[in-house]
């Protein structure tokens, strides 16, 4: 690890201020990402501003129903809060679908939401890789590729994002605060991230020396919301592949549904062309199929990873099915009932 | 992966810098750990983990270095009660936290009860795992106890209150810890024990 200076700011402004100073800096939130990456040597900054301590960490109720979430809150305390577990489930879910018990007790919600590809090339400073370093190459596209994208990918990188939390964020119509030099601006989560395009090495459209300092969620959908994902082991995994859903559904007819998956893309991926085919559809594991194939027919497999599409369809349509109270599966559970 | 240079290289000779001062190019900082009720003044190289400062500096190897990037738990200590990967938290940012390692779980030369449930239900082989283990495991008992959830606690349960610690529920809880002897039956048996 390269040596680095660090500074513990007392406000976000001065927080603000002393990452703009020092262009070659990062701010420092729970670590568990920027901490290993530095030891891995695919990042190296000059200077840490922890903001670890900022006072960025209420769950606060927002007029009309929503929610605002403190950049510093804890995946942990934000996955047990009692308004995220009764209104929004899937958001519950997600959170604690990812990492450990441990990494949740450190990881924060602005650091889950800018924390970096588990691309192998990617780690590893031995091998070329467009995002770690621009314009040296994609080994993952001809390589080792079959954890990585099926959606969005580009000649210049096929990396997924690994957030499990984000998906479900996507799917809520959740949007990010943010802070910097130039002041506050509100981005839709399913803005904040990009895809990868020809600069790869930008993950997000978040700026120099810009800080999240929220999420914002507006009031919940109607009807029930999910979150499940398919991964290797039972846990601490990433995704293979994950949905997070929402589902209103009257006289049998889907009224609203809202649609995101994880482990697919360079950014969560809210899959628009599923919701539309969805609403107005029947409630019917045919015709949820139908629909999820809409969005699904745009992915672009890799040599090694086209199983991530029947997957993604399979897990998609087992959720849809639970949220509408389909025989045979159970909407409050992670498994399906037998 | 490199070897870390925070144990042997020479400490740098720049002045070192509190948290909270102005922007600063000081590689080292003086920070005060609380470890187990004792304060301990340190002045470490920014580079320096928590898992580093105990083991290289306090000289309190309870806490081991299996990955070093946070996935196989070995590490684990409490920070303010809960459980966290001590290899990747810089021990710069750790100051006034009270950190608790697995020298920190006995009672005055009594074994904590899990301690003790370890032992009676050979809840490990080599042992290099354990104190990660231990301390992972009095937190998840403390974490279902105040309520929280686990990626297997069913929705219907009622926010805040105790998750009782199913076999199913501690198999989750632990996913963070790895047990490379395969001793994972009678880990969660030794849990189950101390929380029946």
């Amino acid at each position: 690890m390269k040596e680095f200076a660090y500074t513990r700011p007392a406000d976000v402004d001065a927080a603000i201020a002393a990452l703009s100073a020092r262009p070659d800096g990062a701010f420092l939130g729970g670590g568990t990402n920027l901490v290993d990456l530095m030891k891995l040597g695919v990042t190296a900054p000059a200077l840490l501003v922890d903001i670890s301590r900022l006072p960025l960490t209420e769950v606060e109720e927002r007029p009309g129903g929503g929610l605002t979430i403190g950049a510093n809150v804890r995946n942990s305390d934000l996955a047990a809060h009692p308004a995220v577990r009764s209104r929004y489930p899937a958001l519950s879910q997600a959170l604690l679908a990812g990492a450990s018990g441990q990494i949740r007790n450190a990881a924060t919600t602005g650091g889950n939401l800018l924390q970096r590809t588990r691309c192998l090339y990617f780690q590893d400073v031995g091998k070329p890789c467009n995002k770690r370093l621009p314009g040296s190459g994609c080994p993952a596209r001809d390589g080792v590729h079959r954890d990585l994208a099926v959606l969005g990918h580009s000649p210049h990188c096929v990396a997924t994002h690994p957030s499990d939390m984000a998906v479900a964020l996507a799917a809520l119509d959740a949007v990010v605060h943010l802070r910097g030099p130039d002041g506050e601006r509100t981005v839709p989560l399913t803005a904040f991230h990009r895809l990868p395009g020809e600069e790869p090495h930008r993950d997000t459209v978040i700026g120099p020396a810009e800080l999240v300092t929220a999420v914002g969620l507006p009031p919940p959908p109607a009807g029930p919301s999910a979150y499940r994902k398919a991964r290797d082991r039972a846990s601490y995994a990433f995704a293979l592949a994950s949905v997070a859903a929402a589902l209103e559904v009257r006289e049998g007819v889907v009224r609203e549904a809202r649609l995101a998956f994880g482990g697919l893309a360079h950014k969560p991926w809210r899959a628009r062309a599923a919701e539309d085919a969805l609403r107005g559809a029947p409630v019917g594991e045919e015709s949820f199929a139908r629909a999820v194939d809409a969005e699904l027919a745009a992915a672009e497999p890799l040599r090694d990873n086209a199983f991530k599409v029947p997957l993604a369809r399979a897990l998609a349509v087992r959720v849809l099915a639970g949220l509408a109270g389909l025989p045979g599966h159970d909407p409050t559970t992670e498994r399906t009932a037998r | 992966m490199a070897a870390h240079p925070t144990q042997d290289g020479p400490r740098p000779s720049k002045p070192s810098a509190s948290p909270g001062s102005p922007v600063t190019s000081s590689t080292s900082s003086t920070v005060t750990l609380h470890v187990n009720g004792t304060a301990h003044r340190l002045t470490l190289d920014n580079r320096t983990t928590v898992l580093d400062a105990l083991r290289e500096h306090l000289d309190l190897t309870g806490a081991k270095k299996g990955c070093d990037h946070g996935q196989c738990g070995a590490c684990t200590v409490l920070a303010d009660g809960r459980r966290v990967n001590s290899c990747l938290l810089p021990a710069v940012a750790l100051g006034g936290v009270e950190i608790t390692t697995v020298e920190g779980l006995a009672d005055d030369g009594t074994p904590h009860p899990l301690q003790r449930a370890f032992l009676d239900r050979d809840g490990f082989q080599c042992g290099y795992c354990t104190p990660g283990q231990l301390c992972s495991a009095v937190g998840a008992i403390a974490e279902a106890a105040e309520g929280r959830p686990s990626h297997v606690t069913p929705l219907s349960a009622p926010p805040g209150a105790p998750v009782p610690l199913s076999p199913e529920e501690i198999r989750e809880r632990m996913s963070g810890n790895l047990c490379r002897c395969g001793a994972y039956m009678n880990i969660v048996a030794a849990i189950e024990d101390v929380t029946r």
